[in-house]
């Protein structure tokens, strides 16, 4: 085993942990104030990576735009969503927003299959991040640094701007009680709307983060949304900082048994999800329902 | 969840406590029996034979999902690994199809115990997302296990011979072991979820906290539910193995969780005869669309959306509606 291998794995699980939490970020967000689970998270995941190649190839307009536009699409796209479909079934079991959101994962991908088949289509990394820092014991190629430090200062921005902000407050507020919130003049409806919206940007901004990497791919979401999922069980639903933190480790995690044992290296989320079922049910940063 | 006013299965009545077959019920499984004895002779017998599998499967699925109240999204783990099983057993071990099938059954079960055992505790939204991912590990333990032959899974599996006297080659003879088999998984589960013990599900998803009040210990009740339900998905995922003498990656993979449960919720959550007529209009779409590749992805999808939103108690839902007894 040479250094040079294991902190490349190293690296590739903390890239792989960066897309891990901010899409269970979006994931925990949403959650909290809708109280569903959405499936519909890796097709639009995928949707923001295919955005990013659409302006590029018809717009000629480049990644930095679209690190930009492509989640304000999606985002836009995801209010639609909501405001179309998810609304109508608040009143219901929530485990009707799962079975909707899947079906609206399936249309999506399955459009996407049909225009553009299952071979990934080629983005390449901007002008300004390419090239690879010498650190001495590797080389770390700056677009991966790039994904790593943008997607932690995403994930804590949004952390604070929901845990120590006035909105975040608000949001918080309505997340406990809804109606009372209502009752103080505050558009609830409204706000589960953007709050919606923002949760499957932040889907969309990991998709465009992702295209340079894995290829612009119309199952690149749904492969990515199992773990996903595992990683929000594992650090304990609706919880913000709990699933940054998750995010991050379980990607390391990944990382490293790749190096040490490969074979398992595609289960162990979920056996790691496992054994933090029969110690602590709620996940591990989750409050006991 | 025990708070929400529509739970997932209230949209239809609940049935009547008492333990006769209604007059209505009896008519509706006679026309089924006459209907699935002449089909074979009018329309191609795999095709009926794989209906009647996943007929079977989404039976199972319904008596987790309209009896107790529980989503289960990783129902193809079942499936899938009890395909595997029969399908080693009857062609490395050389198993006697009905042993196959039998093994098969008892890997699903097993497996049961132990998904159960670990997901029990959790519900609503949490069991979904954790049978998901239990059955995702069952995946990829598939792709990367020898025995299962990775991508391109189990193939050429034997149908050998029934009791060692029926020869189940004979596409008729198949068809009538796999209806055999489909009508004993659908009896038990009729009889399961109008027995005192089906009661007491009922009981524990209408109001789980009274029930446990009443002396009910409702964790074992939905325990042995779920593993009845993955034991008998076990056997239509071991069935399927034979009559297609295949077993692959497929079965196993969450779209076919996914599958599931919109047969049953096409057909009617929480009716005895919705998941029948869900997984027949289901597979007789996909053999129709096959053709037009990702289009049945993006029908399934569309039909899932257009149930939940404005079509929740499904067909036979609809029907037992329509009669104002349920079916």
């Amino acid at each position: 085993m040479t250094t040079q291998a294991l902190f490349g794995q190293l690296l590739i699980g903390l890239i792989n942990g960066a897309f891990y939490a901010l899409l269970s970020l979006g994931l925990a967000v949403i959650f909290g104030l809708l109280n569903i689970i959405n499936f519909a998270h890796g097709a639009l995941y995928m949707m923001g990576a295919f955005v990013a190649y659409f302006l590029l190839q018809w717009a000629g307009l480049g990644y930095w735009w679209a690190l930009l536009v492509a989640p304000i699409v999606v985002a836009l796209v995801g209010t639609v969503l909501e405001r179309t479909m998810l609304r109508w079934l608040y009143h219901l079991d929530h485990l009707y927003g799962l079975l909707l959101t899947f079906g609206i994962a399936l249309v999506i991908e399955g459009l996407f299959r049909n225009e553009f088949g299952s071979s990934g289509l080629p983005y390449s990394i901007p002008d300004a991040l390419r090239g690879s820092y010498n650190l001495g014991f590797m080389f770390l190629p700056t677009y991966r640094a790039w994904v790593v430090v943008f997607s932690l200062v995403v994930c804590l921005t949004t952390w604070y701007v929901i845990e120590r902000t006035r909105l975040g407050a608000y949001l918080r507020a309505a997340t406990e009680n809804p109606t009372l919130v209502q009752a103080f003049g505050i558009n609830v409806p409204r706000m589960i709307t953007l709050t919606y919206g923002f949760g499957v940007g932040l889907a969309a901004l990991a998709g465009v983060l992702a295209a340079p990497i894995y290829q612009v791919n119309p199952l690149m979401g749904a492969n990515m949304i199992i773990v996903v999922f595992a990683v929000v069980v594992i650090g304990g639903m609706g919880s913000i900082m709990g699933s940054i933190v998750t995010g991050f480790a379980l990607g390391i995690v990944e990382g490293l048994t790749k190096v040490f044992y490969p074979e398992a290296s595609s289960t162990v989320i979920f056996v790691i999800m496992a054994l933090v079922l029969f110690v602590r049910p709620a996940g591990l940063f989750g409050r006991t329902a | 969840m025990a708070t929400a006013t529509d739970t997932l299965a209230t949209p239809v009545a609940a049935l009547p406590a008492a333990t006769t077959v209604p007059a209505h019920q009896r008519l509706a499984f006679a026309a089924m029996v006459a209907l699935l004895v002449v089909a074979p002779f009018l329309v191609y017998p795999v095709f009926l034979m794989k209906a009647l599998c996943f007929a079977l499967f989404a039976c199972a699925f319904n008596l987790l999902i309209g009896y107790v109240g529980l989503l289960s999204f990783g129902h193809a783990a079942f499936l899938g690994s009890a395909g595997y099983a029969s399908a080693h057993a009857a062609k490395v071990w050389g198993f006697p199809p009905e042993a196959a099938i039998l093994f098969g059954t008892l890997v699903a079960a097993m497996l049961g115990v132990g998904i159960g055992a670990l997901t029990i505790r959790s519900r609503g939204i949490y069991f979904a997302n954790i049978t998901l991912a239990f059955a995702q590990m069952i995946f990829f333990f598939a792709v990367q296990a020898k025995f299962t032959g990775g991508e391109d899974g189990i193939q050429g599996v034997p149908r050998g011979m029934l009791l060692g006297v029926v020869d189940l080659r004979r596409p008729y003879v198949m068809y009538f072991v796999v209806l055999a088999i489909f009508l004993l998984g659908f009896l038990i589960v009729y009889r399961t979820i109008h027995s005192p013990f089906g009661q007491v599900l009922k009981a524990v998803r209408e109001n789980e906290p009274r029930a446990i009040s009443l002396g009910y210990r409702a964790e074992h009740y939905k325990l042995i539910a779920f593993v009845l339900s993955a034991t008998l998905s076990g056997l239509a995922g071991a069935t399927k193995a034979l009559v297609f003498q295949l077993a692959s990656l497929t079965d196993v993979h969450w779209t076919m969780s996914g599958e599931v449960v919109l047969m049953t919720l096409l057909g009617g959550l929480g009716t005895v005869f919705g998941p029948v007529v869900g997984a027949f209009i289901m597979i007789g779409l996909e053999n129709y669309l096959a053709t037009l590749g990702a289009w049945v992805t993006i029908v399934q999808g569309a039909i899932f959306v257009v149930c939940v939103l404005v079509f929740r108690r499904g067909v036979v839902g609809e029907l037992g509606r329509l009669i104002r007894k349920p079916l």
